[in-house]
């Protein structure tokens, strides 16, 4: 969507404000486990980057990966793998180098991934992660499928003050929504960009956009990195959260579940995997109190939705807005999602 | 020496057994329009997507304004100054009118790689847009949705499109398919205007259309060319009668 | 390394690979043709082999499980294609892709359901459970061999049925020529069931034969996707002939490379995957 109806905006800046306003509330709700939900926020929060980030490539670009979470593993191991065992790690050095290495593996898995399409592309980024899932779970270095620990969360100074103090849930859980929500305005500045109309184009008709003049390999693998590198920093934030690392991060079953994090909030709209992932979540919480097979009313759910609701949540929002609206032309009933489509000012 | 600014030597491909265009020499000449006649399966399509970059041939040559362009993509053959539109409508139906030329427009900036400030704040890209819809007759139409269009409508979106990218040489693959005849007069009347501004290179079925607006004309059947030449000469030329404008494949409108 | 060591190593890649080739071929037809993405597949394969393992314990034969049990895979086939798979022709395979893939978390937690998470093995019928002298110190299990056998028979006999018959011929038209398809006078959608039915049970079957080789174990059906996702890359998508060699040369390349690069043991096939897109990113024989 080039254009975010207000009101979508709105209901955006009231959530985000609700949730900074956690620590109010917080025991009102939960009682003596408010700061275990807290950090169960903070990780729902870190998850809404990584699908925000997947939506990119899926709901802008087109691009249908099944290996995204290779790079929100890799970010997760070159912490581990950068971390000195027993003190903390400094930030500055270990976040840029995590995201630098994510990058770099984006580029180069992009560049081959690339040269297909369609269920081409997806099977072979299915593959490239489990290349790196399977790597990672056979290397000695990495700790094989015991996983990696990492004992204390990066430090983070600023002129030798301790401003946010990671070991510390609330200051993790505000720097985790200020991550949450610089990602969202970065993917949203992106869509506006022209470097985004692009994108939308090749979704919409790569072939046209490529008889226009533009080099659309190019713009793909672009998205490409910076999806992943925004993966890494989902990733990065999770490794630092849980202090641990291991293989299964890295496995399609973890890029499948960010794709229905994606389809449950909404495709093609950034804010709807956001609402994703709070969606899959607390559907998670709830299916996991009933029974250990959580997974299975989970695929029945996936299933209703692709069935019934296809534009997730954000689209039931949207064709909510757009029926109060008068005037406007009929949407047709498609599968392009409302975010590839312009949506008229609000 | 003609002023030639597309000419092709023996331009062929072939898909397995099959001679789609064989041998084909093609001269457009700078400022002409050049229409391109033939019954179906005379190699017309597979033609334009050789010239536009769609398709590599398998033999011969293309030289644009001087320089070979043979095996180019489609993208770099566009940045060149060469604009196709489709016979087969290819927008982009889920965007508005304004929007579709947009992204045409925008493709000549020096590079879309741009990240931080909102496309729609470049001023050049703008005006471009504008003009091409003013030019192809879609100016009040900027916010309709493209696939709400009728089908003549998005014929001449096609063009817009374009024209927004500024060639110098025009590939129009049958740009009045499936129109009646008011949108046709219509779509001849535009493509005279663009013969004062742009070479035309124009893939025709409709007759009556071609033999107004056309220069000179190329006649193919199966793949080769039987006759080129001023639109009088090739009319009258035996051949051209027997094989096309006579038999069973004649097509008024 | 000595000669009958490679020789076992030889007829285990080509074992392997063939049963990969039953697996892959229905894959690459079911996205070939009708442009569908059913990541499902693999667990097609995990309920055939279960199936062998149970209805098996229960008669006492394998023969009889498989007997019982392909028709029941074609069952499987039917009835998914008709109320799930169905529903996708037309749309965007990303839905594909999300209902297989929900399709996939069902049945495996069906299974830990009902035959929990502990791997199960699955006896050799008797009649094939020796084997045969290769050399002096080398013998091969017959049981091999035998599946060897019936996967290469099959493969002869979807290359016949192929390039041989009108449904043959319908099946190559592929999916973009549904006129064409039809003017041969054969109901589209009866055939996308048909092939959709057939490609469950060929690779439920080879379920069912690889059950006594690997054993029976949850998630068994993730990895055979995923390799049969390489194979089609390699073969290219919609060609049996490229399903046969991409799956020869995967079966091959797994068998033979960790014993060649034993340090990039698991990599080594998704390594050979990456060069061929390099090379040729439609596959080897599109």
């Amino acid at each position: 969507m080039i254009n975010m109806p207000r009101s979508i905006s709105l209901f955006l800046l009231a959530f985000a404000a609700l949730l900074a306003l956690y620590p109010l509330w917080g025991e009102l709700a939960f009682g003596e486990r408010a700061e275990f939900f807290l950090q169960k926020l903070t990780s729902i929060l870190i998850l809404a980057i990584f699908a925000m980030s997947l939506d990119l490539l899926v709901g802008i670009s087109g691009m249908i990966s099944l290996g995204h979470a290779l790079f929100f593993g890799i970010a997760g191991y070159a912490l581990a793998l950068l971390a000195p065992e027993y003190e903390a790690a400094n930030f500055w050095i270990a976040l840029p180098a995590s995201l630098a290495i994510c990058a770099l593996a984006a580029l180069l898995v992009g560049i081959l991934c690339v040269r297909t399409s369609g269920i081409f592309f997806i099977m072979v980024t299915l593959a490239f992660g489990q290349m790196g899932f399977y790597f990672i779970n056979d290397a000695s270095f990495t700790g094989g499928s015991d996983g990696m620990y990492i004992m204390f969360k990066p430090e983070l100074l600023i002129g030798g003050w301790q401003l946010i103090d990671l070991e510390d849930k609330q200051d993790f859980f505000y720097f985790a929504l200020a991550a949450t929500a610089a990602v969202y305005l970065i993917l949203r500045m992106l869509i506006r960009s022209p470097f985004g109309r692009v994108l939308v184009g090749i979704h919409a008709n790569e072939h046209r956009v490529r008889a226009m003049g533009y080099n659309a390999a190019v713009y793909k693998v672009v998205a490409f990195v910076i999806a992943g590198t925004l993966a890494g920093l989902a990733g990065f934030l999770a490794a630092s959260q849980y202090g641990f690392v291991n293989p299964a991060q890295l496995g399609w079953h973890s890029s499948g579940h960010a794709l229905m994090m994606v389809i449950l909030g909404g495709v093609g709209t950034i804010f709807g995997p956001l609402l994703g992932a709070f969606a899959f979540e607390l559907l998670h919480y709830l299916f996991e109190s009933l029974t250990e097979h959580w997974l299975l009313p989970m695929g029945a759910v996936m299933i209703a939705v692709v069935l019934l609701l296809p534009h997730g949540l954000a689209g039931g929002l949207l064709a909510l807005l757009d029926k109060r609206r008068a005037g406007g032309e009929a949407k047709t009933a498609s599968d392009a999602p409302p975010g590839a489509e312009a949506a008229a000012n609000d | 020496m003609t002023d030639a600014i597309l000419r092709t030597a023996n331009l062929s491909r072939r898909f397995g057994g099959l001679n789609a265009v064989d041998g084909v020499d093609l001269e457009l000449r700078r400022g002409e329009v050049h229409a391109v006649l033939g019954p179906n399966g005379a190699g017309k399509s597979t033609l334009v997507n050789l010239l536009s970059g769609d398709l590599p041939p398998s033999a011969g040559s293309i030289h644009y304004d001087g320089r070979e362009i043979t095996g180019l993509p489609a993208h770099r053959v566009s940045q060149l100054g060469i604009g196709r539109s489709f016979q087969k409508t290819n927008i982009f139906p889920g965007l508005s009118c304004d929007e579709n030329v947009w992204l045409a427009a925008q493709s000549r900036q020096r590079s879309s790689l741009r990240f931080f400030r909102p496309a729609q704040h470049n001023r050049a890209v703008r005006e471009l847009t504008d003009a091409s819809l003013a030019r192809c007759g879609l100016g009040r139409h900027g916010q309709r949705r493209a696939g709400a269009l009728s089908h003549g409508e998005q014929r001449q979106l096609e063009i817009g499109m374009v024209l927004a990218t500024q060639p110098q040489l025009l590939l129009l693959d049958e740009p009045m398919a499936g129109m009646g005849r008011e949108e046709s007069e219509q779509l001849v009347a535009l493509i005279k205007d663009l013969s004062r501004d742009y070479s035309l290179l124009l893939i025709e079925h409709d007759m009556d259309a071609v033999f107004a607006v056309a220069d000179r004309l190329t006649v193919m059947v199966n793949g080769r060319v039987i006759a080129s030449g001023d639109v009088a000469t090739v009319r009258a030329s035996r051949e051209v009668q027997e094989a096309y404008l006579g038999g069973a494949a004649a097509v008024g409108s | 390394m000595d000669l009958s060591f490679l020789l076992i190593q030889l007829l285990n890649g080509v074992q392997q690979g063939l049963l990969l080739f039953l697996v892959a071929s229905g894959l690459t037809l079911v996205f070939g043709i009708m442009g569908i993405i059913n990541l499902a597949h693999g667990a097609m394969y995990m309920i055939g082999a279960y199936l062998a393992w149970w209805i098996g314990a229960q008669v006492g034969s394998l023969w009889l499980a498989i007997l019982i049990g392909v028709p029941l895979m074609l069952a499987v086939g039917v009835l998914i294609e008709r109320f799930l798979v169905g529903t996708l022709y037309q749309r965007d395979h990303l839905y594909q892709v999300l209902l297989t893939f929900g399709l996939i978390l069902i049945l495996n937690e069906l299974q830990s359901i009902l035959f929990g998470n502990d791997p199960n093995s699955v006896p050799v019928p008797e009649l094939l459970a020796g084997s045969i002298q290769l050399t002096e110190n080398q013998s091969y299990p017959v049981y091999r061999l035998a599946v060897s056998a019936i996967c290469l028979l099959l493969a002869a006999g979807m290359y016949l049925l192929i390039s041989k018959t009108r449904l043959g011929m319908a099946i190559r038209a592929g999916a973009s020529n549904r006129e064409m398809v039809e003017a041969l006078g054969i109901d589209v959608n009866r055939l996308f069931t048909l092939i959709f039915a057939a490609g469950v049970g060929l690779t439920g079957f080879a379920g069912m034969l690889a059950a006594p080789l690997t054993s029976v174990y949850p998630g068994m059906g993730d990895g055979v996707l995923i390799i049969c996702f390489v194979v089609v890359v390699i073969g290219g998508i919609g060609s049996i002939k490229g399903a046969f060699f991409g799956a020869m040369l995967v079966g091959l390349v797994s068998t033979f490379g960790p014993v060649l690069l034993p340090t990039l043991a698991s990599v080594v096939v998704y390594l050979a995957m990456a060069l061929v897109l390099l090379v040729k990113p439609r596959g080897l024989f599109a």
